[in-house]
């Protein structure tokens, strides 16, 4: 009987995140093939999907998807758990930004930064935001649904105004100003004792910049999953699910429902402002412009693509609606490389896209070509529109519910259920 | 401007584009209202639809030349004609988006539906915008940046034509409330399932209200293009995200109500106008642009006051 699925004799062995020996060998596997993808290793470079991911230019685009994963992990917390849905997202992801640059930043005539190590303003930049995200609760706790949707909305736009007032912190001007790099310090010494932010050698490894930013990223990332698939676990996550399934049945039943949303806001929130930090100093300098409504339309369709309320789902989803900038960006280049050359469909190709100046079709890849023929960036914006609202339409529980799917059909196989 | 003024007519000149500003806001929240009201879904595709329109318009009007061509007969006759074909055009567009993409989710949670009409935002917005950014497209607006004076106060003619449109549509609107598929709009609000036992084609009101709601995105867009505001006379991106700002006023007046609609709107307006004229001593401390925010501020705190807005029914919580 030992080891079957679904075949459950205590209520620890129900709770249980692995609960079957085969996910715990694939988890420490999986985990093993991630930790190890971007480095030139005999088997694992074997492996096609892998031996791409891990790839120096395809990495960056993989740290990114890292932090938005920690982000839309919070955000499932908030949305999927406890069934509060927010528009404001990205709002917190700069909160934590801002503070992370007011902390570690470096202090000059016009601008404001304490120069502190990593180790303070990377938990200050989360604890700041969930400071925020109480603050932000009680207005919030009294609205549900759509009007909770709209107020957070309004936090967005709140918060692109107060950076413009503080320039002091935000910089001036649309640029932005630089933040302080990914290196471990003790305290305000000259070299740093781990740096995250330049090439260097490890053990026996030479280990370029992205390769170490994506290691200490995907620590941190384990780390939160961990964290958010174990809240769910909690008394807090219970009650939390029960105000998502039925916020007064939730009150009856003794769920103090304004003190559990409060705590939701303030864990999204935590998640956020981490995320927000880490991305901010990953890329270096950000416009104030960058934390608005269409970043946290992002995290909102990345919990939707992936699934709500999983943390699978999440990452899924993360995977899905990252990559998806990049890969239609890279199918429009294959396509136009198709268009110009010989091949069977070049002529289908060279009816879609538009080459050089003043050739048919609908899209180019010249990104000063704005109206018509779409550019390949605004390609990918309206493909990200229309793919939400297709998952939608046709498969409102995402990629997982797929997943589920999938999985169901193989369990019964060869019979259909 | 301020400083030549005596205050009486600073207040006129403030009043009067209070006026056209908050009745923007009152045509902009009708719309939300009228397809909340029908589909229970707040359609964030709103401000997109409103750049869609205005740039229909400009073809129209500008490229096609279409009521100028057949018809003699003043100029602003014409405009007036290329409007009402700019609304019917983003109305048809309301009914596709409507037929394929909300139609298939009725009953579905209301947020699924919200985020659908989010990703309509994305896609429609990124191309509307694209369309209109290669070369200013011109609205042809017959009273461009004409002004008259009151006393010494400075008035455009547009915020009169933003005045009077919105009178006119919100009189139709009360009027249509009252015919049999106004009744009948109404009692699907109240009721989906009981107005369909009632023998009411639901569709049809959904129908209506989306194209409807999308015909006055398109005005409110077209309204809020002309010369005093942002965007000077041209369609250009920035139609895309007045809409947003509309929102305050939907909320402070309560989703699901058109009385809602038109306070709210006025009210957001005035304050937002207001706030604009009198608090520009302390522009150092609350920083540049500051009145666009204010919208956003009130209805935190109206929120925090009436959860379902002023005129908005509330929720009725049961387990």
């Amino acid at each position: 009987m030992k080891g079957r699925p679904n075949l459950y004799t205590s209520y620890q062995g129900e709770t249980q995140l692995f609960s079957t020996r085969t996910q715990k060998v694939a988890i420490v596997l999986f985990l093993v093939v991630l930790v190890l993808m971007p480095f030139d290793l005999p088997i694992i470079d074997k492996i096609p999907f892998v031996r791409f991911l891990g790839d120096n230019t395809w990495l960056r685009v993989v740290n990114r998807m890292l932090i938005f994963c920690i982000s839309a992990l919070g955000l499932n917390i908030l949305s999927g758990v406890a069934g509060q849905v927010s528009l404001g997202h990205g709002f917190f992801m700069g909160v934590g930004a801002y503070t992370a640059v007011l902390m570690g930043g470096a202090n000059t005539s016009s601008l404001w930064g304490w120069g502190l190590p990593m180790w303070l303003w990377l938990p200050a930049a989360g604890a700041v935001a969930a400071g925020v995200g109480i603050l932000v609760a009680p207005a919030a706790v009294r609205v549900r649904g759509l009007y909770l949707a709209i107020v957070t909305l309004g936090l967005v736009f709140i918060g692109l105004h107060l950076s413009r007032i503080f320039t002091e912190i935000a910089g001036p001007g649309s640029l932005g100003r630089k933040w302080p790099k990914l290196q471990f310090r003790i305290w305000k010494e000259e070299t740093p004792l781990i740096d995250f932010s330049d090439k260097g050698h490890w053990f026996w490894f030479d280990i370029s910049r992205n390769q170490k930013t994506y290691l200490l990223l995907l620590g941190l990332t384990v780390l939160f999953a961990l964290a958010a698939a174990n809240i769910g676990r909690t008394r807090t996550g219970r009650a939390l699910a029960a105000i998502r399934d039925r916020d007064v049945a939730a009150e009856i039943m003794g769920v103090p429902e304004a003190k559990y949303k409060t705590i939701a806001f303030a864990i999204s929130s935590f998640y956020a402002g981490v995320a927000g930090a880490l991305l901010a100093s990953m890329v270096g300098q950000m416009p104030p412009e960058f934390w608005d409504l269409i970043l946290s339309v992002e995290f909102v369709a990345i919990l939707l693509i992936g699934g709500m309320g999983r943390v699978s789902g999440v990452l899924y989803g993360t995977f899905f609606v990252v990559m998806s900038h990049r890969l239609v960006e890279e199918v429009v280049k294959w396509a136009s490389r198709q268009a110009e050359g010989e091949g069977t469909f070049a002529a289908l190709w060279d009816g879609l896209i538009s080459v050089e100046n003043g050739d048919f079709g609908f899209i180019t890849l010249s990104e000063s070509a704005l109206g018509y023929p779409l550019p390949a960036s605004a390609l990918d914006e309206v493909i990200y529109g229309l793919l939400i609202v297709v998952f939608m339409l046709f498969e409102p529980l995402g990629l997982y519910g797929i997943w589920i799917k999938i999985r169901n059909y193989w369990k019964g196989w060869p019979f259909s259920y | 401007m301020l400083f030549a003024l005596s205050t009486v007519d600073t207040f006129v000149q403030t009043f009067f584009k209070a006026m056209a500003l908050g009745s923007l806001y009152a045509m902009l929240a009708l719309g939300f209202v009228l397809i909340f009201k029908a589909t229970q879904t707040v359609n964030f595709a709103q401000g997109a639809i409103a750049l869609t329109g205005t740039w229909f318009l400009s073809i129209i009007f500008i490229d096609w030349d279409v009521p100028g061509r057949w018809l003699p007969g003043p100029n602003y006759m014409h405009w007036v004609i290329a409007l009402l074909l700019a609304m019917a055009a983003t109305a048809v567009f309301g009914l596709i988006i409507e037929r394929l993409a909300i139609r298939p989710m009725i009953g579905e949670p209301i947020f699924s539906m919200a985020v659908i009409t989010l990703g309509l935002e994305v896609a429609i917005r990124v191309v509307a915008s694209d369309a209109v950014s290669l070369t200013p497209r011109i609205l042809g607006v017959p009273w461009g940046i004409q002004t008259f004076k009151i006393g010494e106060a400075v008035v455009s003619w547009s915020y009169i034509s933003a005045i009077v449109a919105t009178t006119i549509v919100f009189l139709i609107t009360w009027r249509f409330l009252k015919t049999r598929t106004g009744v009948a709009m109404r009692a699907t609000a109240f009721d989906q399932e009981a107005a369909l036992a009632q023998g009411i084609n639901v569709g049809r009101i959904f129908a209506i209200a989306w194209a409807a709601g999308a015909a006055l995105a398109a005005m409110a867009g077209i309204f809020s293009s002309m010369s005093p505001w942002a965007a000077a006379g041209t369609a250009s991106r920035e139609g895309a995200f007045f809409a947003f700002r509309a929102l305050p006023a939907v909320i402070v007046g309560g989703l699901d109500s058109v009385i809602g609609a038109l306070v709210g709107g006025l009210l957001i307006g005035f304050m937002e106008i207001f706030a604009g004229q009198y608090l520009s001593g302390y522009v150092g401390v609350l920083g540049v642009g500051y009145q666009q925010v204010v919208p956003y501020v009130v209805m935190l705190i109206a929120l925090l006051i009436k959860p379902y807005g002023l005129f908005g029914t509330e929720e009725v919580r049961r387990v």
